[in-house]
Parts: C-alpha cells; structure tokens; sequence
C-alpha cells in the first residue's frame, strides 16, 4: 500500500499566463492591456520564490474510505462518488498543499490595497494548487502502473470534498487519516484548510466506464464549472484517438 | 483637460499616485470634498463598473482603478468628517462560514464604496453570528452574504433564522448573492434581495436605502 510524502517541484506546477488570466474571468481570445500582464509576470515570479509545494498520498481501502466517504452523514444521496468508489479498484487518498508563505504574501496585498496584484496572484495559486493535485494524480497513475494495476481500460478521477454532492464535514475523516499536520496542513472549525491554498480529496482507479456520470443531478444546477465534463471526455479521450 | 477629466482618466488608468495627487490638488484649489468624491471619485467608478458590465475592461482594470480610488478618498476622509459629511448608508458584507470565495464579495464592496456607502467587510467564512452582530453594532441598514459552493450556500438560511430567532430580521435588509445562487433560492431562504452582480448590489442597495 502507498502511503507517501511527497516533495512536488514548484517548477512542475507553474501555471500557463492563459490559466492564471482565465482566473481573472479573461478568456484565450480577450486581449489584456500591459499592466495587466505585467501583474500576471509577477504573480508568476512570486509564486516560483514563495511556494513550498508538498503532499501526501496514502492507498486506502473501500471499506475504509466508506467511513472518510460517509463523513457525518451529510452527502447528498445521489453523489456520484458513492457510487464511483464502490466500483472502483484502487483508491487513494491525498492532500497537497502551497505552503503558508504564498498565502501571506497574498493577504498583505490585499491588506496594503494591491488589490489587483492580491487578487492575480489568489488566481496563480489557486491553479498551482490544482496543478499540485493533478501532479499527485498522475504520480498515483504511474505507481499503478509500474504494479500493473493500469491498463488502457483503466481511468482515474479524483474528487475532493464540497464538491459534486460530497459535503465538506468528511474533512474531518480524511484529516485524522491523513495526519497532514506532518506537512503543516490544519483543519479550522469552518472545516477550511490552513495554509488556504490546499487541496485534498480521493482519487479513483477503475474500469473507465464507472466514471461515467451526468451532471443532471439536483445539486448539478448551482454548480458554475461543470468541469466533470472535460474530466470525463480527457478518461475517453485516448480511446477515440485509436 | 479639467480636473475632473483628469480624475476621470487617471482612475481608469489605474494611476493610483496620480489620483492622490490630483485630489490634494483639488482640495487646494478649494474644490469642495464633497464635490471631489461625487463627481470625481464616484462618477469615475461608476463608468467604471460601467464599463466592466459591458465587458470592454476586466478585473484587474476594475482593481486597480479601486486601488486609486481609495487612495483619494483616504485624503478626503478627514476632510469629509470635518465638515460632517456622512456616507449614504451602511453595508455589512461577507462571504459565509466554510467558504473562502470572495472575488464577488470583494467587488460588490469595491463599487458599493465607489457608489459612496460605507462598507464593512468581514472577509470571508463569516459565523452567523458575527453577521448579526456586527449588523446589529454598526446599525447597518443592509447585512449583504455571499457564497459560492453549493454546499455551503445553506449558511446564508442560517444567518436569517439566526436573525429571525433574535427579533432583529427587520433592522436591516438582507441581500444575497454569489455565482451558484439564483433569485429563487434567495426567495426560499427568506432574503430580501437576490443581487447578481456588483453593479446590480449598488442598485439594490440604493433602492433600499434612498426609499427609507
């Protein structure tokens, strides 16, 4: 069974000007003025100096993660994880996090008024942290398959707690299982994680064809991003190019 | 170029030192304070928000004209108290418990302070408590939430219980917003307000506060 820390390289997770601009609700074909890009140069600059990126990744039984799953009760009764892990083969849960500086570094912006340059580099964190948990999802991938346990019928998705009807008390599960005090990671009462800019989460390995699902469920409708979607094309998407 | 163009573009520019300067200027010119903030600060934010509405600028065009904006108006604080000048209303605002999201919430308080209301932010995961109380201190005529996970958009019902349970609902009104909210859900939780962007909170709040 996995159950690593993990050091993740801050040049591993530097996000794209583009990812960093879509943030700031500036999309691929919207031209920013100069003042603009500059603030994202820097956000760049800034996060390549202050982050300390680390995580942990540990294998976990279903039956064990049905508890972490099952929180205190509060999930909605058609999420589609329930289902997910119940069929899934392998699974692991992890947490990442960018480290307490990066997040001093955006409240004193905001403190001293730099609201711009706070609210570019919020945005620049915010993606490197996803980019944290893509790198812990695609390092899990490749464990399972130096094991053999990933072929070219296999998918992977990971799914983290407040989203797609999972609700956040499982917080507290995952943190007594995970013990992220050992990467500096703390839980405050609101169940939000300390430093800001952290993830965790599930991720899933199986059969593709389990990671189908619609985003027609009740709570579906107050979702903004609906990424589920890409998540579900990008399993399937090698199958259509062979 | 009249000063007040010059304000104009400056702001938009997001030339927060050349605000500043430019107000100390108008101050020695002998312009009123008064006249500074409405028709230089505020009528420059309001094209503004104007203008990001309509998409032709973007948050950070928004942010830094904000920045410039509260440069000006910390030089005329004093003077505005002095001459006991008060702001037109008080708006308590916050991003609810158990949510970090406050994008929204911070440009809802950037234009209602560039409409000229007083803002106090709370930040964000807000208890319900503190909403109230701190409402109920500052005899705030609008208590303004904001979430934007659907699992923790339930805490914005909390807070109006909470208001409801204390006899306090009808000292100030509640207006609600955030990207995964809709004005039936506010509707059903008893707000008074669904606001969907942070221009539309300024007019929303305006509605409430002037029709007092």
């Amino acid at each position: 069974m996995i159950n690593e820390i993990l050091d993740i390289p801050a040049t591993d997770i530097m996000p794209a000007m583009e990812s960093i601009l879509k943030g700031q609700g500036i999309s691929q074909n919207e031209i920013p003025n100069r003042k603009t890009v500059v603030l994202a140069e820097e956000a760049i600059q800034c996060l390549m100096s202050t982050i300390r990126p680390a995580g942990i990744l540990s294998e976990i039984s279903r039956d064990d993660f049905a508890v972490i799953y099952r929180g205190s009760g509060m999930n909605e009764t058609q999420a589609p994880l329930g289902r997910i892990f119940r069929a899934g083969a392998d699974l692991a849960v992890f947490i990442v996090t960018l480290g307490k500086i990066i997040s001093r570094e955006i409240s004193e912006r905001f403190d001293n008024n730099d609201l711009a340059a706070a609210s570019m580099l919020d945005s620049a964190a915010s993606e490197a942290a996803e980019m944290a948990a893509d790198y812990i999802e695609t390092y899990y991938r490749s464990c399972l398959e130096r094991s053999g346990r990933f072929g070219p019928s296999t998918g992977i998705m990971r799914f983290s707690p407040g989203y797609c009807g999972w609700h956040m008390n499982a917080q507290k599960e995952l943190f007594n299982f995970l013990e992220p005090h050992r990467i500096g990671i703390s839980l405050n009462d609101s169940l939000l994680m300390q430093p800001l800019k952290s993830i965790s989460g599930v991720i899933v390995s199986g059969p593709k064809e389990i990671f189908r699902f619609d985003d027609s469920f009740s709570f579906c409708a107050d979702c903004i991003t609906h990424s589920c979607r890409d998540r579900i094309n990008a399993i399937f998407e090698q199958d259509k190019q062979t | 170029m009249d000063i007040l163009a010059e304000f104009s573009e400056n702001l938009h520019n997001g030339e927060a030192e050349r605000v500043g300067i430019l107000t100390g200027q108008a101050l020695a010119n002998g312009l009123e304070p008064r006249k500074i903030l409405d028709d230089a600060l505020i009528a420059g934010m309001t094209v503004i928000g104007d203008r990001f509405k309509a998409h032709e600028i973007f948050l950070p065009d928004v942010l830094m004209a904000a920045k410039a904006m509260y440069v000006g108006m910390d030089i005329l604080k004093p003077y505005l108290i002095k001459e006991g000048i008060s702001t037109i209303g008080k708006v308590v605002i916050g991003t609810v418990q158990g949510d970090l999201h406050d994008i929204g919430k911070n440009l809802v308080a950037i234009f209602l302070r560039g409409a000229g209301f007083e803002v106090i932010d709370l930040g964000n995961d807000v208890p319900p408590e503190k909403f109230i109380d701190t409402a109920l201190k500052e005899n705030a005529q609008i208590l303004g939430m904001s979430a934007l996970l659907t699992t923790t958009m339930p805490m914005m019902k909390k807070v109006i219980e909470l208001a409801g349970a204390r006899n306090v609902r009808d000292k100030f009104k509640i207006i609600v917003g955030g990207a995964s909210l809709s004005r039936e859900y506010a509707q059903a939780i008893g707000a008074d307000a669904y606001c969907f962007d942070g221009m539309n909170a300024v007019d929303c709040v305006k509605r409430y506060i002037l029709s007092k």
